[in-house]
């Protein structure tokens, strides 16, 4: 069911923590759902220097937050804000249909410690759509019912 | 380890056990005439169709001709309660079931609702159990149909049968179980029970996939399902299954016939694993009864962690298990059972279904206690919801 890359992301996890102090923090999804991730950013002068997560979830929500942290570590703010829950999965060579839900935590979990580090630092554009914690369970249903 | 698998799945399925091959095999072959063509090897698929179905009458107190075969535990259960809700509608339109049968029933019953019938989804309580009171207190003048599981796929739980039966009797209403678990755990007899409609499948006691059986009491009011030839007495049309027919056949007399003795196996393997893991591991329930369930059910809860997780990584160790997971069921809720139980969603996602069979020893629960509680760790390590469990403690 899941690629190679996938169970290599799941069994050998990249980042897998907590940072002190860290610049950033956000956590998307709810228990409700059954995934759940935490993104902990180390940002110096725009750029992010280190990333760690934390996971509640199945193999494919693992595997796009060790992911995830992989592409974001090295990139500025912008460029990492770039990053969509495809690019995500195709770094991982792709994910069951079934499971693409779980991948759109990563490119909300980087959203939502970004804005927490913008938060922080008087940086937040005012306009910004708020991202932390704003999926709900049947958000989720309706893109299943689209696909 | 190595490359052994330890098999801890046999809700999901059995592996067909070498006799019941072997008896099977020859209608592949050289005896694999039409049972209704009146030539020599006709006559004896025939033969041995009948054969089967004394066997499984044998096993449940029933009659041979009350014994009618079918495609799959699925489809009895199907036939079953659309039979009785078609053939029953001028005396009402209400049928009584629970909150926690297996899709087969509950999908059915949902259907019957969309085409204008009325179903109560009785609840059950924390450990998983519905009284005869309840169901009793459900029945109302247009109720047709009683259908509740003997016992659960997912936590075990066995169900007072006996008691329903006599409520269901006592107020002359039909009553289907789902019995698809019970064969080859439970002693089954359909008089005593007051069973009118009991459904089966080979696969779950060490006999082929794809052939199941229902029972229906002499008398009983119900309208065919499949349509064509004369097979089952005129019943449930489809060239019979031959080799499938005989491999039910087989099993459920093998099955029936140790029930004791495999019952006290699987109990210490059972009993064994829910003592070490409650003892081993922190933060973790047992889900179901802890002594009106199946011999071979373990059904735990791990806080902070997430099922399909879990199950990867059992999998990694040489171990199959399932879970209730909403990750595993393919939907985005966790089991239904689980839910009616009463757990939160984040704690039904947690869930880990063991069940264990013929080929299980100690060794694989020696295994198994030793592997698991390493794996929980691992995975709470990289949970948020411990580490915001852990934090909210320090305070
Ligand atoms: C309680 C119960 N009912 C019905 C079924 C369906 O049986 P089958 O797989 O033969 O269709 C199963 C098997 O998954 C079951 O556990
Ligand atoms: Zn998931």
């Amino acid at each position: 069911m899941y690629s190679e890359k996938v169970m290599d992301h799941f069994t050998n996890p990249r980042n897998v923590g907590e940072i002190e102090n860290a610049d950033g923090v956000g956590q998307v999804g709810n228990p409700k759902c059954g995934d759940i991730m935490k993104m902990y950013l180390k940002i110096e002068n725009n750029v992010i220097v280190d990333a760690k997560f934390k996971t509640f979830g199945c193999g494919a929500a693992v595997a796009t937050s060790s992911m995830a942290t992989e592409l974001v570590k090295g990139k500025t703010v912008e460029e990492a804000l770039k990053i969509t829950n495809q690019a995500v999965a195709e770094a991982l060579d792709g994910l069951p249909p079934i499971k693409m839900h779980c991948s759109n935590l990563a490119e909300e979990a980087i959203k939502a410690a970004i804005d927490d580090y913008r938060a922080k630092n008087g940086l937040l554009d005012e306009n910004a759509e708020k991202n932390a914690c704003g999926r709900r369970c049947d958000d989720i249903h309706h893109m299943h019912e689209e696909e | 380890m190595g490359d052994k698998m330890i098999y801890l799945d046999h809700a999901a399925t059995t592996p067909v056990k070498p006799e019941v091959l072997e008896a099977m095999i020859p209608y592949y072959t050289q005896k694999f005439g039409n049972p209704s063509s009146i030539y020599a090897i006709g006559r004896e698929s025939k033969k041995a169709i009948e054969e089967a179905r004394e066997k499984v009458a044998a096993a449940l107190g029933a009659q041979p001709k009350e014994i009618f075969f079918t495609g799959s535990g699925s489809e009895s259960d199907n036939w079953a309660i659309k039979g009785i809700a078609y053939a029953n509608r001028d005396k009402g339109n209400h049928i009584i079931t629970t909150a926690i049968e297996h899709h087969a029933v509950l999908h059915t019953c949902q259907y019957l609702e969309s085409e204008g019938f009325e179903v109560t989804y009785l609840p059950v309580d924390e450990n998983g159990l519905v009284s005869a009171e309840q169901v009793k207190n459900a029945i109302k003048p247009n109720t047709i149909l009683i259908t509740i599981m003997f016992a659960n796929n997912e936590i075990g739980v066995i169900q007072p049968i006996s008691e329903i039966g006599k409520v269901a009797r006592e107020k002359n209403i039909y009553f289907h179980t789902d019995a698809v678990q019970a064969i080859g755990n439970i002693h089954i007899n359909v008089e005593d029970m007051n069973i009118d409609m009991l459904s089966l499948s080979a696969h779950k006691f060490y006999g082929p996939k794809g052939v199941g059986a229902l029972y229906i009491r002499k008398g009983v009011k119900i309208t065919s399902y499949l349509h064509g030839g004369a097979q089952e007495r005129g019943r449930r049309a489809s060239t019979e299954n031959v080799a499938g027919i005989v491999g039910l056949g087989k099993a459920i007399e093998i099955a029936t016939q140790r029930i004791d003795e495999y019952n006290s196996k699987l109990v210490a393997l059972r009993d064994r694993t829910i003592e070490e893991v409650l003892k081993k591991v922190p933060f973790v329930r047992l889900n179901g009864d802890r002594y009106r369930r199946l011999p071979g059910n373990v059904n735990f809860s791990f806080e902070f962690i997430e099922g399909e997780s879990l199950l990867l990584m059992l999998d990694m160790k040489g171990i199959a298990a399932s879970s209730g997971s909403a990750c595993t069921s393919g939907s985005l809720d966790p089991s239904h059972v689980l839910l009616a139980i009463g757990l939160p969603h984040e704690i039904a996602h947690g869930s880990l279904r063991l069940t264990f069979g013929e080929e299980n020893t100690q060794e694989d629960v020696d295994y198994l206690i030793e592997v698991l509680p390493m794996i929980v760790e691992r995975l709470r390590e990289m949970s948020p919801l411990y580490e915001a469990y852990l934090a909210q403690n320090k305070k």
